[in-house]
């Protein structure tokens, strides 16, 4: 299944959003949103994913 | 001091922390700042998230998260969402922009996301403009501080509207006040703080300066004389000149 995670397309074998993150490495303080709706972090694993599907894994970063 | 949603802080200085040379040279200028508020973003985790997070966790300082870039409701009201998590507060700057080349707010979808936020229990900071209107909306949408412009973002060009802040400052006397953006140097701070204002929210004027932590203590040191000065309520200016030694007594030479 193709997905997009942080704007970039990726082959995965995950069926959970916990599983998208973890084949992509993205661990620590992240936050995520699944096709722009914000996922809290305990229903990653309970959220399925589809084919085509946004991910956005964000993490703390410098601001003004 | 200034207190926000029933916290008080114990500095008027709030500082982002964007565009410095190192994350060193960042310790350094809040350290020497005193800051008690440090303003922080969420991008996609590209590497350095977790090592920033390290960083500012070691500041002591209270976190601002910012909705920076978006420009929508939604966008920004995601992205708010997402900064809770993360950042574990539910303090959040809002900001949705309406103009790519001043950053100007868009202050319709800011009420709009303002109203969706504090409906949301969010502790709302709106980056918005000094418009009297604009700021009212903003408070029925359950803001309980506000935080116009000085001027652009990373513009540097101090208070571009001296009187409409000054008019913001007398139409809401009690709701506590931050210029946020435009700030370039001390005396721009300064002036902020001898209108009343409670704070200054500022970033590139120390990130950018040459020597960031010694623009950070003038930034500190501005901010204090500037609030000093509002307390001690300034003489009234006059166009026409009033002499300052007694004149009578004068001798007639």
């Amino acid at each position: 299944m193709r997905i997009t995670i942080n704007g970039s397309p990726r082959d995965v074998a995950a069926t959970t959003l916990a599983e998208a993150l973890a084949e992509a490495n993205l661990t620590g303080r992240i936050a995520t949103a699944l096709n722009g709706t914000f996922v809290p972090a305990t229903l990653r694993e309970t959220t399925p994913i589809r084919d085509g599907d946004a991910i956005e894994a964000l993490a703390p970063m410098q601001g003004g | 001091m200034p207190v926000f949603y029933g916290s008080e802080i114990d500095s008027a200085l709030m500082l982002g922390t964007a565009g410095y040379p190192s994350p060193k040279i960042l310790a350094d200028a809040f350290a020497r700042s005193g800051a008690g508020i440090a303003t922080v973003s969420l991008r996609r985790e590209g590497g350095g998230g977790q090592d920033f997070w390290a960083l500012i966790q070691s500041l002591g300082v209270r976190l601002l998260p910012n909705t920076a870039g978006c420009h929508s409701v939604r966008e920004a009201v995601t992205t708010a969402h997402m900064a809770r998590e993360v950042f574990a507060t539910d303090w959040i700057k809002l900001e949705v922009i309406g103009h790519a080349d001043t950053l100007q707010p868009d202050v319709f979808g800011l009420v709009e996301a303002a109203r969706i936020l504090a409906a949301d229990g969010f502790k709302v900071f709106p980056y918005c403009t000094e418009d009297l209107t604009v700021c009212e909306r903003l408070l029925d949408a359950g803001c309980q501080v506000l935080m116009p412009w000085g001027a652009p973002i990373g513009s540097g060009l101090g208070l571009n509207n001296p009187h409409g802040l000054r008019a913001l400052r007398a139409a809401f006397p009690d709701v506590p006040l931050v210029v946020d953006a435009g700030i370039g140097l001390p005396s721009h701070a300064a002036a902020a703080m001898e209108m009343g204002y409670d704070a200054v929210l500022l970033n590139s004027a120390v990130a950018r300066a040459g020597d960031p932590a010694a623009m950070a203590g003038a930034m500190a040191d501005a901010i204090r004389a500037g609030r000093a000065a509002y307390l001690a309520d300034p003489m009234e200016r006059t166009d026409m000149a009033i002499p300052s030694t007694p004149v009578i007594g004068r001798a007639f030479l």
